[in-house]
């Protein structure tokens, strides 16, 4: 029998799914009705001198019927004095002792850190998250990510956290810089015992075409905001394996960027996160998604035999090399399943206009199905990508008995194309049509 | 049966006959149009008569251009909107879905193609123009799907259209025939609003030309000349009693329901002869008419029906039953009609023989006849060299012109009776063609497709 209990450097949880810091955990209310729901753990609203909100906040993308597939925000740390705060968190720990609540913080000076450190402390909490990244409004004050965006000034105010901080102190980097291994690093020389990532992506979702003005719109204004929600989750996956794959790193990660169900929870870990963190799809769908994830998750741990959250962190890490160690002589070629294929033809187009032009369409009339010109074929994977039927185009090997060899080995053999047209280029002897080809019915 | 009661007035008839394709609103067209996966040489474009470019005015409609989808559709087919409802979508556009072959429901294209038009028309967005006047006139004689897409055809090439219009509505079969369930009255006159406004054809109404003296100054005075005629009245079955009271032909019944609505009177038990769609229309709306039982009655097995299998299905979901293989003999009955007598038939190698001493009788208060139409011979005959098949259709070459070389004809009175959206087609192309003829050069027109 699986155990999801968690352990995230020290903060321990019934489960390791999280409320990241965001609107849902801005109350007391709020988080009770979370962790009635099931969730394991909470980062508070990020607390600091409050703020004043502007109307309106959020906006969002859109994908054909499908809403916020992107989600932004332009709102800012708590809007409750410090106060009313610290009482909420004390009154959940009350109530759900073993469930997790963290305080998330932003404040600007040392003396301000160690004074607010002392408070979430005396009100229970179980954690410290310092958001060092959020993108829009506090950052224009020398807080949030430009703190994380500064790695001397991130490991200097980490630095004059842990010399107060009793409980785990856990960095939130953000997203908006060129190496996320850089304010990684930063965090731990300051002393942190643990990292999570990604705060948002600086943003604008859409324009309102009409007025020129972006959204949120606030009295026909507008500013850039932070982007989360499903659409960066790609983004925040690599990050996280970029900061599991730090050598010698080992500090915890608490994965977060647009998950909303069990798969993706499961990803993250596998890529080297330790809990999750969720916000977005909570302000969508409410609390309740936590049952999907947690029945979604649980299965899969029975399945794959895994008996803690633990044994999976980072399995999928070893298979993640440098584009320069895989291996140059694997080959794979488009199989189209016939009996499945519904002639819809996107897989030809997509090849003809977006790849190889290695799909022929049939000549007799009474067919749609289109075949694969195996000699033009390089195993892209668009066609199977774009194919709207399960398991129609798969990609079958084709380079039996080849041995390994990848960009690396071929350089330290000079077995790779130098100049500009050399034989050894990967395309030479790829058939590609002559370019008056393509307009041959206008010259007819 | 008796699932419908005969509806006592306007509110109650349009319960009875509610729209099987409402339009969509919002939410439903951006939902059902996310479905549609943009095949490539997509093959419910080339289902369709009138070669709508589907996925792109599909696209279109997902992306918030609903102008720009009524544009796509509108550019393809004049009677855009009148299609969309009552077009066979299930074995053209629909029917041709890829979605089909995964066993997934096909893309409504009917009501996403009427939620596009129907916001054009309604809100009355202007996307044709007329050609500059170039002088040439071209009479239209039928304002029928054919004639009125010739129309706007000619129009857009700036050749002067006059509509010779037999009855007092124009449109045709989309106003006089179709079940009212698949498009109201109100929806063909805005249509038919929306094109005038925009092309400014002009249509004599209540205007039968037929007559030689009129036929030859009409040759006098145009350019050219479209007959878009369609088919005439029900054909007689030549059987005994055909003429006693309450046995009518389908087409002249569905005219009145269209007219006159819940006052139109149907029988208590009906009898409808017949075995493509015109019959299982009629047998569906004396049914929705409340009529307590309704009998389908073929000659031909059931395989031999040219009716769709859907519209088959429509009728017998409101509880009308068919008989196969059975050819009226006599109408029974004193002055009015009391029953019909039968003989059962087999079928073998499509020919069908009468099964000697089978003869049966069937109880009924009104027959309605959906045996065919005849062709209005009157005027044919009047034009000279007009030749016609041996089925009375009008012959005419690809360029929709006629064995007499002032004359062009599309729709029915061609193809002997097919869908509205056919005759859109064939009265589109010979616009084209007298366009192109007229006007002595080949034309590039931004409008064609």
């Amino acid at each position: 029998m699986s155990s999801l209990k968690s352990n995230f450097a020290g903060i321990k949880s019934p489960n390791p799914f999280w409320l990241a810091s965001a609107p849902p955990t801005n109350s007391g209310y709020q988080v009770m009705r979370a962790f009635d729901k099931g969730w394991g753990g909470a980062v508070w609203k990020t607390l600091g001198v409050p703020i004043i909100n502007t109307s309106s906040r959020y906006g969002a993308v859109n994908y054909r019927d499908k809403r916020m597939v992107g989600f932004n925000n332009i709102e800012l740390i708590s809007d409750r004095p410090l106060s009313d705060n610290l009482r909420d968190i004390e009154e959940v720990k009350k109530y759900f002792p073993e469930h997790a609540v963290i305080g998330s913080l932003m404040v600007e000076t040392k003396q301000q850190w160690h004074q607010i450190i002392k408070d979430v402390e005396n009100a229970g909490v179980d954690g410290i998250e310092l958001n060092f990244g959020c993108p829009h409004g506090m950052c224009e004050r020398g807080m949030g990510s430009a703190v994380g965006q500064e790695p001397n000034v991130l490991t200097q105010i980490v630095s004059w956290v842990m010399e107060t901080a009793k409980v785990p102190v856990i960095v939130k980097l953000t997203p908006n810089v060129s190496h996320i291994e850089e304010p990684a690093i930063a965090a731990k020389r300051g002393g942190a015992n643990a990292v999570s990532l990604i705060n948002t992506i600086q943003s604008i979702v859409g324009v309102d075409i009409d007025n020129f003005v972006p959204y949120p719109v606030v009295d026909g204004k507008s500013t850039n905001g932070g982007y989360c929600g499903p659409a960066v989750k790609p983004i925040a996956m690599n990050m996280v394996k970029n900061v599991a794959k730090i050598p010698g790193y080992n500090l915890p990660i608490s994965g977060i960027g647009g998950i909303e169900n069990w798969r993706d929870a499961v990803e993250f870990i596998l890529l080297g996160a330790t809990n999750v963190q969720v916000c977005t799809a909570v302000m969508h769908y409410g609390f309740g998604i936590i049952r999907e994830i947690l029945a979604g998750f649980e299965q899969y741990m029975d399945e794959k035999n895994f008996s803690t959250v633990d044994e999976m962190i980072g399995k999928a890490l070893p298979n993640i090399l440098h584009w320069e160690e895989l291996n140059l002589n694997y080959k794979v070629i488009a199989k189209i399943e016939e009996s499945k294929c519904i002639g819809c033809q996107l897989c030809y187009i997509a090849c003809e206009d977006g790849a190889h032009q290695a799909i022929g369409l049939p000549g007799n009339p009474d067919s749609r199905i289109p075949h694969i010109i195996e000699e033009n074929c390089v195993g892209c994977n668009l066609c199977s990508i774009v194919c709207p039927v399960e398991n129609c185009i798969s990609m079958v090997r084709k380079d039996e008995n080849k041995k390994i060899i990848n960009w690396q080995e071929r350089t330290a053999q000079g077995n790779i194309p130098v100049t500009f047209d050399d034989k050894l280029a990967g395309g030479v002897g790829h058939y590609i049509p002559e370019p008056k080809e393509a307009i041959a019915y206008r010259l007819k | 049966m008796s699932e419908y009661k005969p509806p006592k007035n306007e509110k109650e008839f349009e319960q009875n006959f509610d729209q099987i394709k409402p339009v969509m609103n919002k939410t439903e067209a951006i939902f059902e149009s996310s479905r549609c996966l943009f095949c490539y040489d997509a093959p419910c474009v080339k289902a369709c008569p009138t070669f709508i470019d589907i996925p792109l005015f599909i696209r279109q409609i997902n992306n918030g251009n609903v102008k720009g989808a009524a544009k796509t559709i509108f550019y393809s087919n004049y009677l855009g909107n009148t299609c969309g409802k009552v077009c066979p979508t299930e074995v053209l556009c629909e029917g041709s879905c890829v979605y089909i072959k995964e066993g997934v429901k096909p893309v409504e294209i009917g009501r996403l193609q009427n939620y596009a038009t129907n916001k054009a028309i309604t809100e009355k967005i202007k996307i044709f123009s007329q050609g500059e006047p170039v002088k040439k006139k071209v009479a239209i004689i039928g304002g029928g799907p054919a004639g009125l897409s010739c129309a706007c055809e000619l129009r857009s090439n700036g050749i002067e259209a006059d509509i010779f219009e037999g009855k007092s509505k124009a449109t045709g079969l989309a106003i006089h025939g179709i079940a009212p369930y698949k498009i109201a009255n109100q929806e063909v006159d805005d249509e038919l609003e929306y094109l005038l406004r925009q092309f400014g054809f002009k249509i004599h109404f209540n205007h039968y030309v037929h007559g030689v003296e009129e036929l030859r100054k009409i040759e006098k005075e145009y350019d050219a000349v479209f007959i878009g005629v369609g088919n005439a009245n029900t054909t007689m079955l030549n059987i005994p009693g055909e003429n006693k009271k309450n046995v009518v032909g389908a087409i002249e019944i569905i005219e009145q329901l269209r007219k006159k609505h819940h006052k139109t009177v149907f029988g208590n038990k009906v009898v409808v002869l017949g075995g493509g769609n015109t019959a299982m229309d009629a047998a569906s709306e004396a049914a929705r008419m409340g009529s307590e039982a309704v009998i389908l009655a073929y000659r031909r097995a059931k395989a031999d029906m040219k009716g769709y299998e859907f519209e088959f299905d429509l009728a017998k979901r409101v509880g009308v039953k068919a008989y196969f293989n059975v050819a009226p003999v006599e109408i029974l009955g004193d002055e009015k009609v009391t029953g019909i007598k039968f003989i059962k038939t087999k079928s073998e190698n499509g020919v069908i023989t009468n099964i000697q001493g089978s003869e049966f009788t069937e109880e009924c208060d009104m027959i309605i006849k959906a045996t065919g139409q005849s062709r209005h011979f009157g005027l044919l005959h009047n034009i000279e060299n007009l030749e016609t098949d041996e089925e009375g259709r009008v012959i005419v070459n690809n360029e929709f012109r006629t064995t007499n070389p002032k004359y062009y004809a599309g729709g029915d009175a061609v193809n002997g009776g097919k869908e509205v959206v056919n005759s859109v087609a064939e009265g589109k192309s010979a616009g084209k063609n007298i366009s192109k003829i007229l006007l002595n050069k080949t034309l590039s027109l931004t409008l064609n497709t």
